[in-house]
C-alpha cells in the first residue's frame, strides 16, 4: 500500500542573481523509488539540500505525511526521518563501524557512559537486516567503499528514516557492488521506506525507479510513471531536446602506425602487460574497480613506480621516471579523482587550463598574461565550456565543465597519447556526449587515446578495441562492432581465459 | 574616475587576476572580464578589498580614543611623525611575514622565523666586529637566513617531514645557536658603517626600513603573480596531487617557499641589528606567531592555495596600528597582549563572515 510520505511543492530558492529552483514540486510515497533525474546543475541537489535543512526555500511548502512542516537543520531533518546520503561518503576511518553508525547519538548508559553493548548490538541487527558482510567492531577504514555506503545507509537507518535519499550512491562502485546496493535498496522499499534516488544513469533508473521526477535547469519538468519512463523520453526531458544515438560509433577508422608500445610492465599491483595503441585509434580499458586500469595508466605516465617493463614510443625505448617525463614526451593523463588529482579548485579557469603550458607562455619565469588568456578562451569556446570567464574560479562549476577544463589543460600541450581516467564520471547527459565527441576528434587527428571506463555501454560504444584488465593483469581483448556487455564481464570476472574467449565468441 | 580605480586596482592585482584572492572563491563574484578591466560590481571590490575596511576604522578609531584621551584632547594619531613610526614598527614583521605568505600559500608553516633572525643578526653583528670582514655583514645576514631557509625545505621536501614539526625542531635548535653564537651575551658594535644606514637613515624622507620592506613586498607580489614559480606555489598549495601529476617539481616548488622566508628572516635579521646596533640569542622571539597572525589576518587560508601578498600587508599594518595605538592610550603591555588576540580571532570571524555572505548572495 502506497501512501505519500512526502510532498514538496511551489519550492523556488535564488542564490544571489541566479534562480536555483524555481516551483518545483516533488512528491514520495512509501514502499516506492523515486528517481530524482537532471543534468548537474538542473537543480536536484539544490532540492535535496532544502530537504535536509541545509538551505532554507524562499518559497514554498514541504509536507510530511500531510502535516506542513518546516526543516531549518539537518538536525531537523533527522528528527522528522528524513535523511541523506552524500555522494562523498563521510566514515570516520578510525573508528568502529558502530561507533560510525551511532555517532553523534550514542546511547547512554550508567552515568553518561557509553553504552557499547547495546550500540554493537543495535548495530548488528541493522547490519543483519542489510545483508552485510562485516561485523559491527570492525575499523570503518578497513571496509571497501561500497561497505562504507552501507555503513552510512546503517546509520540512517537506525535513526527511523521514513524518507532516504541517496545522492548518486553508485558512482564509485563496480558493478558487482552496485547489484548488491540495489539488492539493499528494494528491500527498504519493502520495508516501507520511501526513496528518493539520485543519479545521471539511465540503467540505474530502468532498473530501480517506480517514478521518475525530472528536474531541467531549476525548473519542474514532470514526473513519469514506471511505464512512461523509456529512457530516451527521461533523456529528451532533461536536456529539453532529442539527443541523436548517445555512442556514435566511429566509421572507417584506418589507425596509423603503433605510437605506444608497453612490453611486460609489472609493478606490486600489475602483473607483466603488455599492449599497444596505434595512432588514431581509441582504445578501451575496460574492467571492474580495483582490476587495475588506473595503476596500469599510472605507471605509463610515471606517476607510480614500475618495477620493470619496457615502454616503447612510437617504437623507441622511452625512459618515463615521473609524470614530468611523460609530460615531455606527450603523454598525458586526465586522472579518474577530478578533484582530489585533477583541479585546483580554488583557482582559476585559466590557471587550471594553462597550468601545463606556463613555460612556454613565459619569458625568462615571467608569465604573459596576455597569450595564456587567448589560450584559455580559446579552449572555453572550442570545448563549449560554461565558465563566466577565464577569471572564473573552477570550483564552483559543474563535473562536465570541469572536465572540460581539465581537459583542455591536457589537450594544449598536445598530446600524441592521450589516457582519459573515467571521463564521464559525474558528468551530465549532455557533456557526456560532447566528451565522446571530443574524444573522436582527438583520434582522427592522429592522437593515441586510451580509454579507462568503468561504464560498459560508453566503453563498448566509442572505442575502437577494448583490452579487459583483472586482477592487474590483461585477461583478454576485444575487436569489432557488436562486443557484448557479457563477453567483458566474462573476462573482467572469469579465472580462466578459456572459457572468456568461448564466451566472447558466443 | 571609477574606471580610474579599476584600472589601477586591476594593476595592482587586486582585481583581475591569475589567482583568487580570498573572498573570490563564489564564481559568482567573479563574472565575465573579459579585458583586463570591465564593470565591477560595488560587491565584486567589497570582496577583495578584504580585510582594508578593518584597517582603516581601526586607524580611525585609534585616531579619536588618543585624542579623547589625551590630557589636552588633541591626537597626533594620524601625524606624519606617528604614521611613519607605525610603519617603521611594522616594517621587520611585514618583512617576516612575506616570506610566511609564501609558506603558507603551500599549506605549510614556519614556526622558525624568529630562531633564524637572532641566529642571522649574531652572525652578522660578529661578522661586522672583524676588522677584514665588516664589508660583508650584510651578504652573512641574508645568506644566513637563506641557508637556514634552504635546511628546513630540504628537510620539508626532501625528507618529507610535517612543516610544523621540522620548524618547531629549528625553531628551538636555532634559539641554541643564536644563544651559543652569541655567548650568552649581547654583541654590540656602535661602529657599523657597512649597514648602518638600513635602519637609521632615509631615502627621499622616508626611513630606510620602509624601503626595504616596501620591496620586499613588491618582490613577493611579483613572483607571486607574475611567474610562473609564482602559480605553481598556488598549485602545489592548493592540491599537491594534481601538481605533481601535472608536472610541477613540488620538492624545488617547497625548497623554494622555505628558502626566501628564510632569506627574508635574515633581511629582517639585518634590519633589527643595524636599527639597535647590537644582538644577542633572545632576539626576534614571539615573531613568529606576529608573522603568522599578519598572514592569516590578510585573508590567506591556512590549507593553501588561497590568499595574497597584498592581504598580508594589511594584516601586518592592522598589527601595526593597534601596537602604536595601544602603547599611546598607555595600555599596560599585558592588555596589549589580550586586546590583540581578541583583535586577530574578532577579525578573522568577520572575513569569514563576510566570505560567508559572498557566497549565498
Amino acid at each position: 500500500m502506497n501512501t505519500t510520505v512526502l510532498e514538496m511543492a511551489g519550492i523556488s530558492k535564488r542564490f544571489g542573481a541566479t534562480k536555483a529552483l524555481d516551483n518545483v514540486r516533488l512528491e514520495a510515497r512509501s514502499h516506492e523509488i523515486l528517481a530524482l533525474m537532471g543534468e548537474n546543475g538542473a537543480g536536484k541537489s539544490t532540492l535535496m539540500k532544502i530537504l535536509s535543512g541545509v538551505y532554507q526555500p524562499d518559497q514554498g511548502e514541504i509536507k510530511l505525511a500531510g502535516k506542513p512542516i518546516r526543516v531549518t537543520s539537518p538536525a531537523d531533518a533527522r528528527a522528522a526521518g528524513i535523511n541523506l546520503i552524500y555522494q562523498e561518503l563521510s566514515v570516520a576511518p578510525h573508528m568502529t563501524v558502530a561507533q560510525n553508525v551511532f555517532m553523534g547519538s550514542e546511547p547512554r548508559g550508567r552515568f553518561g557512559r557509553v553504552d557499547t553493548e547495546a550500540m554493537n548490538r543495535r548495530t548488528r541487527e541493522v547490519l543483519d537486516s542489510l545483508g552485510a558482510r562485516f561485523s559491527a567492531d570492525t575499523l570503518a577504514g578497513k571496509l571497501c567503499i561500497a561497505d562504507q555506503q552501507q555503513v552510512e545507509i546503517a546509520r540512517s537507518l537506525v535513526h527511523k528514516s521514513r524518507v532516504l535519499i541517496m545522492d548518486e550512491p553508485t558512482a564509485a562502485l563496480s558493478d558487482r557492488e552496485t547489484d548488491r546496493l540495489f539488492e539493499v535498496i528494494r528491500k527498504l522499499r519493502a520495508d516501507g521506506i520511501a526513496i528518493i534516488y539520485i543519479s545521471h544513469r539511465m540503467a540505474e533508473m530502468v532498473a530501480l525507479a517506480d517514478r521518475v521526477t525530472v528536474l531541467r535547469d531549476g525548473g519542474f519538468v514532470g514526473t513519469l510513471e514506471r511505464e512512461e519512463a523509456q529512457p530516451e523520453r527521461v533523456i529528451q526531458m532533461m536536456v529539453g531536446r532529442p539527443l541523436g544515438d548517445f555512442y556514435q560509433p566511429r566509421i572507417d577508422v584506418v589507425p596509423g602506425p603503433v605510437r605506444l608500445e608497453v612490453r611486460s610492465i609489472a609493478s606490486s599491483k600489475i602483473r607483466d602487460a603488455s599492449f599497444s595503441v596505434r595512432s588514431g585509434e581509441v582504445l578501451g580499458l575496460a574492467g571492474l574497480v580495483g582490476a587495475g586500469r588506473t595503476e596500469l595508466a599510472r605507471l605509463i605516465f610515471g606517476a607510480d613506480k614500475a618495477k620493470r617493463g619496457e615502454i616503447l614510443l612510437d617504437g623507441e625505448p622511452v625512459q618515463i621516471n615521473n609524470p614530468l617525463d611523460a609530460i615531455k614526451r606527450g603523454i598525458a593523463y586526465v586522472p579518474e579523482d577530478r578533484k582530489g588529482q585533477g583541479l585546483f579548485l580554488q583557482l582559476s579557469a585559466l590557471a587550471n587550463t594553462s597550468m601545463n603550458v606556463l613555460s612556454s607562455n613565459a619569458r625568462f619565469g615571467i608569465l604573459q598574461h596576455g597569450a595564456l588568456r587567448k589560450l584559455t578562451q580559446d579552449a572555453i569556446k572550442q570545448l563549449a565550456v560554461k565558465v563566466p570567464g577565464p577569471d572564473g574560479i573552477v570550483g564552483g562549476l559543474s563535473g562536465g565543465n570541469q572536465q572540460k577544463l581539465l581537459l583542455a589543460r591536457w589537450l594544449a600541450i598536445k598530446p600524441r597519447v592521450l589516457i582519459l581516467d573515467e571521463p564521464t564520471r559525474g558528468v551530465d547527459v549532455g557533456a557526456k556526449s560532447e566528451i565522446y565527441k571530443i574524444i573522436h576528434q582527438l583520434a582522427d587527428s592522429g592522437v593515441a587515446v586510451v580509454v579507462i571506463s568503468s561504464e560498459l555501454p560508453e566503453v563498448i560504444g566509442i572505442c575502437d578495441r577494448l583490452l579487459v584488465m583483472r586482477e592487474g593483469r590483461i585477461s583478454g581483448e576485444l575487436v569489432g562492432p557488436g562486443v557484448s556487455q557479457e563477453a567483458v564481464m566474462t573476462l573482467a570476472t572469469h579465472d580462466t581465459a578459456a572459457a572468456a574467449l568461448e564466451a566472447a565468441v558466443h | 574616475m571609477n574606471s580610474l580605480i579599476n584600472r589601477t586596482l586591476a594593476r595592482l592585482g587586486w582585481l583581475s587576476s591569475v589567482v583568487p584572492q580570498a573572498g573570490a572563491i563564489n564564481p559568482a563574484a567573479a563574472p565575465a572580464r573579459e579585458a583586463n578591466v570591465k564593470k565591477i560590481s560595488a560587491r565584486d571590490i567589497f570582496n577583495r578589498v578584504g580585510m582594508l575596511p578593518v584597517l582603516l576604522l581601526m586607524y580611525i578609531a585609534f585616531y579619536f580614543l588618543t585624542g579623547y584621551l589625551s590630557e589636552d584632547g588633541t591626537s597626533n594619531f594620524m601625524s606624519t611623525a606617528n604614521t611613519m613610526n607605525i610603519l617603521r614598527q611594522t616594517s621587520i614583521n611585514l618583512v617576516l611575514a612575506c616570506g610566511m605568505t609564501f609558506v603558507i600559500l603551500t599549506a605549510g608553516i614556519d614556526l622558525s622565523v624568529g630562531s633564524v633572525l637572532a641566529v642571522s643578526a649574531v652572525l652578522g653583528m660578529l661578522t661586522s666586529l672583524s676588522p677584514h670582514f665588516a664589508w660583508a655583514s650584510l651578504p652573512v645576514f641574508m645568506l644566513a637566513g637563506l641557508a637556514m631557509g634552504a635546511l628546513n625545505g630540504a628537510m620539508v621536501a626532501g625528507v618529507k617531514i610535517n612543516p610544523f614539526v621540522v620548524t618547531l625542531g629549528t625553531m628551538t635548535a636555532l634559539r641554541g645557536a643564536a644563544y651559543l653564537f652569541a655567548d650568552g651575551t649581547t654583541i654590540l658594535n656602535r661602529n657599523i658603517p657597512s649597514f648602518e644606514w638600513l635602519g637609521n637613515s632615509s631615502f627621499l624622507g622616508l626611513p630606510w626600513l620602509i624601503w626595504v620592506a616596501a620591496a620586499v613586498v613588491l618582490v613577493s607580489w611579483f613572483i607571486l603573480r607574475q611567474t610562473v614559480l609564482g602559480l605553481h606555489i598556488y598549485a602545489v598549495g592548493g592540491n599537491p596531487q594534481a601538481a605533481r601529476l601535472t608536472g610541477i617539481k613540488v620538492g624545488s616548488v617547497l625548497l623554494f617557499v622555505y628558502s626566501i622566508a628564510g632569506l627574508f628572516s635574515g633581511i629582517g635579521g639585518a634590519m633589527s641589528a643595524s636599527r639597535l646596533y647590537g644582538a644577542n640569542g633572545n632576539w626576534g622571539t614571539g615573531y613568529e606567531l606576529d608573522a603568522i597572525a599578519a598572514v592569516v589576518l590578510g585573508g590567506t587560508s591556512l590549507m593553501g592555495g588561497v590568499g595574497s601578498i597584498w592581504g598580508t600587508v594589511i594584516g601586518a599594518l592592522i598589527i601595526g596600528v593597534m601596537n602604536n595605538g595601544l602603547t599611546i592610550i598607555g595600555l599596560s603591555s599585558f592588555w596589549q597582549y589580550v586586546a590583540k588576540g581578541a583583535v586577530i580571532v574578532l577579525a578573522v570571524m568577520l572575513d569569514k563572515w563576510r566570505q560567508q555572505q559572498s557566497m549565498t548572495n
